[in-house]
């Protein structure tokens, strides 16, 4: 299978390729920024996606690699292949992210894909998307015009479409600090052939200690974040599980409001009663992997 | 992404752009359409037809090469992004071996593992196992059954039943082995 025909162009430097975005963001023809490729190209293949003009990110050395800021969050270069994560021990200690980046794709995909390229690409079934929206994630993202940042909860439009300005780039992605009081998982039922969650579940429960004396292991969690891919038409954030669990109810009775409120994704293989069935059982196992690791401290 | 009734006015020709790219260590100067796959490039310019196209969707691996020391698929890779980079295909893994043990021309140990374990019957993915094997031995020489089966995910055999394969990686991982220590 071969792409419609495109042009295709590589700046020199990322301040280059923003203003040939902004160039041709206002010329009004679909250009399409290009990095790894491996979202974007299987869609150009089949003609789902038809860019004009691709203009390759992919070699910008100062969008790779891992950096750990002064305050403890951890910053990812948007150009940064899931491999290099799988080997970046600052990365590999969140256990949500452990869970989840080994399980992306192959290895030759991984090798080849980069975080921010699937942040862009916004698949409603993405596994990164659930961590990255439980963690609340900061997103970077630049343009000729400037800089700006946000949370990933305000990334997704819809489904395959973001927030983001046809001239703008993700440029970084932000994880805040680990807490040794905090505990986190990503569980995913995937299908069997394609490997794209079905129903994933990224959770977060912590003790800050700030409603208890201590935050001591028989306190209520005070800090509980649930999100889902694959399910809705975005990625999005359980919030009427978050507040079950704040309010003491274990996990299997709070996993019940999974899909409150969502339009739900169905196809032939899960139609929406199952769909939701499983997002229920994902989120009780994702929240009882999180608060063992939690009370064993192991992050 | 575009919606896919919408016809853009693609039939005007798009100019080629040249590229280098250094193939089985060898210099290649080629000009190529920029919406070319780096797999057909190889197999239909370079006559390099050892990496074979299956799916072509990113999911069997028999395209599996290596781009810049790293196992990629070569059917979701345009050529024009791998200018400037060097490319390793399934004809450079033996390449400056003799002749020996019976084996015709001379073989890679990992491809001779493969003949010795029966690692392959109809021999469409073998290429793309042997090229995904070889990753995973420069990553980790000694990989268990586990480390093999994760790091052949991407690579389809609808023959072997896979098992001859991991047992035919662990032996060429030995092999090489025992020539490094050599």
């Amino acid at each position: 299978m071969i792409p419609a025909p495109f042009e295709y162009e590589r700046p020199a430097s990322l301040d280059e390729a923003l203003l040939r975005l902004a160039a041709l963001a206002t010329d009004g023809g679909t250009a399409r920024p290009i990095a790894g490729g491996q979202s974007l190209l299987p869609l150009m293949k089949l003609r789902l996606a038809r860019p004009e003009r691709l203009v390759d990110i992919g070699r910008f050395e100062e969008l790779r690699g891992v950096r750990r800021l002064g305050d403890g969050r951890v910053a990812i270069g948007a150009l940064t292949t899931w491999s290099a994560l799988v080997d970046d021990p600052d990365v590999m200690a969140y256990g949500l992210l452990r869970d989840s980046i080994p399980t992306i794709g192959d290895v030759q995909v991984r090798n080849r894909g980069t975080i921010g390229g699937s942040l862009a690409h916004a698949d409603p079934a993405s596994d990164i998307a659930a961590p990255m929206l439980a963690l609340d994630a900061e997103i970077v993202v630049r343009s000729a015009r400037g800089s700006r940042s946000i949370l990933a909860t305000e990334l997704y439009l819809g489904p395959f479409a973001t927030t983001l300005a046809p001239d703008e780039l993700i440029t970084e992605i932000r994880l805040p600090a680990g807490s040794p009081r905090f505990g986190s998982a990503y569980v995913a039922l995937s299908h069997p052939a394609s490997g794209y969650p079905v129903a994933g579940v990224a959770a977060v429960v912590g003790r800050t200690g700030e409603k208890g004396a201590a935050g001591g292991a028989d306190e209520p969690w005070d800090v509980c974040a649930v999100a889902v891919t694959g399910v809705g038409e975005t990625p999005y954030r359980a919030t009427a599980v978050e507040a079950a669990i704040l309010d003491g109810a274990p996990p299997l009775v709070a996993a019940a409001h999974i899909t409150a409120g969502q339009r739900l994704l169905s196809d032939p293989y899960a139609d929406r009663e199952y769909r939701a069935a499983m997002a229920a059982v994902m989120a009780a196992r994702a929240l009882a992997a999180a608060a063992d690791r939690a009370v064993a401290r192991a992050v | 992404m575009s919606g896919g009734a919408e016809e853009i006015g693609a039939t005007a020709s798009i100019a080629p752009i040249a590229i280098h790219l250094t193939v089985n260590g060898s210099p290649e100067v080629l000009e190529v359409e920029p919406r070319r796959l780096l797999v057909d490039v190889l197999r239909e310019d370079l006559d390099l037809t050892g990496t074979k196209v299956g799916c072509d969707t990113s999911q069997c691996g028999a395209c599996t090469i290596h781009l810049d020391g790293r196992a990629v698929k070569a059917c979701t890779v345009l050529a024009v992004q791998a200018d400037g980079s060097s490319v390793d295909t399934i004809e450079g893994v033996a390449a400056g071996r003799p002749v020996g043990a019976g084996l015709e021309p001379g073989l890679h140990p990992m491809q001779a593992a493969f003949v010795e374990h029966h690692g392959l019957q109809c021999g469409f993915c073998t290429p793309g196992m042997i090229m995904a094997a070889l990753d995973l031995v420069g990553r980790s020489p000694e990989p268990d059954g586990d480390e093999v089966r994760a790091a052949i995910h991407g690579n389809f055999c609808r023959c072997t039943g896979y098992q001859s394969i991991v047992e035919s990686i662990q032996a060429g991982a030995a092999a090489m082995r025992a020539e490094g220590a050599s």
